[in-house]
């Protein structure tokens, strides 16, 4: 990090368009590449999702974060169309997603990762990426027994592959099987993959899980370049210490519903987070959020000195 | 003991139409299974299907060869449509009960006496061949020294052995494509291929149609060179016998199934003819074994070479150990 002093054009895009934005639950935004309305899911009578109102910023960086349990997966799994909601529409770019199937999602620019990292064992780090090229005219099968319909093509994917390769810095491992690759090379390739859709958007779920904390700095690195590149970002994640440095705004869930917004330093001395967090107060005496905040926050700071 | 007699047996085996029609319908299950990861264990109703439709479009309704072969390969495709279309959302494993299910209602259904009069039910069809044969180019049969093959036995085996080039030739060509990479890839995990955007449901419906479709070209090729079909031979151990070529061969690779079908076949026709020839002669006494008991000991002996291969050559004859040995994930 040698140019601390100068800001980001990314960075300062994003933060120019959150400046006036209120740090309430459902707050508007300037400019929202996504906003979902009224959006439950219900297993059995477990209400699992209740998402009021919410947007996210186009461009920015914009972090999920809530107590085991707060539906952050579940919501993750309805927006991408991995699963469906009882209720709700929302749109992206515009355009409504609700009811449209996983694969058209992606297709229309929103792509994401999974908590359990699916890399694509037993391809080759090469084809894991080549996978991930959009309209390709070897995929239709009848085309795909003539190669000299797809060969060009294919050389154009193969190029684009490799130089996300050498930027992930996984060109060493072009050709080996990606089930080879240990944890965080798998979250590397993951997100590389996700790229070669050419997504407007990124949703990560959990993107540092599981990953050693040589890679940890890299990954972080990779995940702020594609604001850099115009890319919005929506990522869950447990680690505090990784939504306050990257995310431009954070949203927090419990229990299902969207409790509050704000920039990560507001939203981590919220008492309604806290509450959520650590519960509310059960035992009757009545705390001082502000010192609980503190307390917690001084707590993060401990424990990633260590 | 006539030597000659044991290993031309064998050899004929090597080549021969059965070994043919085994192999086909490997090809085809090893696209189900080896390339795309579908548990499909009615593989046999393909088959079953193809030769059905062929048979019966000739010799119950009166039509010609060439329409008998159409209906046939149509059967197939709609069979991939109907096992497919409730169960290519769900799970793997489900696929494999309800395939095996399909399998056995079709196989009930040809046998069914409420329908003998079309199918002819549990003695099937015959007289539907003819047309086939007709065609028949070779004028004298071939014997070189212990491995002899009749007029017929040529001329199947000659469109046979075409069937599986072109089949090979198919499968090569769409495994190396950008098509044969997705569906190597919902092998691994469709979730992660669904979230590239690729249609899963659509790309396992082509692997399940393409697979039935050559395995129907193992049921023709089945049915004509016995001239007849019978319901009991689409039973469930039909496709337990693919299963063992596939995986013999190593599953996802091209040439897997066909050697894995002569391996299969050399072995089961030699250890046949040797058994009873060893008990005959007095080596083997009859209180171990008697001639009666041979055809099962066949069968015991090659499956014991199975189960020692898949212990010690899991990835099969051409498979990559290393590849086999990644964990799924």
């Amino acid at each position: 990090m040698a140019d601390d002093t100068t800001v980001p054009p990314g960075v300062a895009r994003a933060a120019e368009a959150l400046k006036d934005v209120p740090h309430e639950p459902g707050a508007p935004k300037k400019d929202p590449i996504l906003v979902a309305d009224s959006v439950v899911r219900r297993f059995g009578g477990l209400t699992a999702v209740n998402v009021g109102h919410v947007e996210i910023q186009r461009g920015a960086i914009t972090a999920l974060i809530g107590p085991n349990g707060a539906g952050k997966t579940t919501f993750f799994n309805l927006l991408t169309g991995f699963d469906r909601p009882d209720e709700g529409k929302w749109e992206f770019n515009g355009k409504s997603l609700a009811g449209v199937p996983a694969h058209q999602v992606a297709r229309q620019g929103m792509v994401r990762t999974f908590q359990l990292t699916k890399a694509l064992s037993r391809l080759s780090v090469i084809d894991n990426m080549r996978l991930g090229g959009t309209g390709q005219r070897g995929e239709k099968f009848w085309q795909s027994l003539i190669p000299a319909i797809w060969r060009d093509q294919e050389k154009e994917i193969t190029a684009r592959a490799d130089e996300l390769l050498a930027r992930f810095k996984l060109d060493a491992k072009r050709e080996d099987f990606a089930g080879s690759l240990s944890g965080g090379q798998r979250k590397l390739l993951e997100m590389a993959r996700a790229l070669m859709v050419q997504p407007d958007m990124v949703m990560l779920d959990e993107p540092m899980a599981g990953v050693n904390p040589a890679l940890t700095q890299s990954l972080l690195g990779h995940v702020k370049s594609l604001r850099e590149d115009g890319m919005t970002v929506l990522f869950v994640e447990h680690d505090m210490d990784m939504v306050r440095d990257i995310s431009d705004w954070v949203i927090v869930m419990g229990q299902g519903q969207v409790i509050a917004e704000g920039t990560p330093d507001t939203v981590m001395a919220d008492p309604r987070v806290i509450d959520a967090y650590l519960g509310a107060h059960h035992d009757g005496t009545q705390h001082d959020a502000q010192a609980v905040a503190e307390e917690v926050t001084e707590e993060k700071a401990a424990t990633a000195d260590e | 003991m006539n030597w000659d007699i044991i290993f031309g047996v064998s050899l004929e085996s090597l080549f021969n139409a059965t070994m043919i029609a085994y192999a086909l319908a490997a090809i085809g299950l090893n696209v189900h299974f080896g390339y795309t990861g579908l548990l499909n264990f009615g593989q046999s109703a393909f088959l079953g299907v193809a030769a059905y439709g062929l048979a019966m479009t000739v010799a119950t309704f009166g039509a010609p060869f060439w329409l008998g072969i159409v209906i046939g390969l149509a059967g197939a495709v709609v069979l991939a449509l109907l096992l497919g279309i409730p169960t290519l959302r769900l799970r793997a494993d489900y696929l494999a009960i309800v395939t095996i299910a399909a399998a056995e209602i079709v196989r009930l259904l040809f046998r069914s006496v409420s329908l003998s009069e079309w199918t002819g039910g549990s003695d099937g069809l015959q007289a539907f061949s003819d047309d086939f044969y007709s065609l028949n180019p070779y004028s004298s049969g071939l014997d070189i020294g212990i491995v002899t093959f009749d007029v017929r036995e040529l001329w199947v085996m000659t469109v046979g052995w075409i069937l599986v080039a072109v089949s090979l030739l198919v499968v090569f060509l769409a495994m190396r494509s950008p098509w044969g990479r997705v569906i190597k890839a919902i092998r691994e995990d469709e979730d992660a291929v669904r979230s590239l955007g690729k249609n899963v449901v659509s790309y396992k419906m082509q692997s399940l149609i393409l697979g039935g479709v050559l395995g129907s070209l193992g049921g023709f090729v089945f049915a004509l060179s016995r001239a007849a079909v019978q319901p009991d031979t689409y039973g469930t151990e039909f496709t337990f016998y693919m299963y063992t070529i596939v995986i013999l061969g190593g599953a996802a690779r091209v040439f897997g199934p066909v050697v894995g079908s002569m391996i299969f076949w050399f072995l089961l026709a030699f250890v046949n003819a040797l058994l009873p020839a060893l008990i005959s002669q007095g080596y083997i006494p009859t209180w171990l074994m008697d001639a009666n008991q041979a055809g099962s000991v066949g069968y015991i002996l090659v499956g014991l070479g199975l189960v020692l291969l898949l212990i010690f050559r899991p990835q099969g004859i051409f498979g990559d150990k290393k590849e086999v040995m990644l964990d799924g994930r």
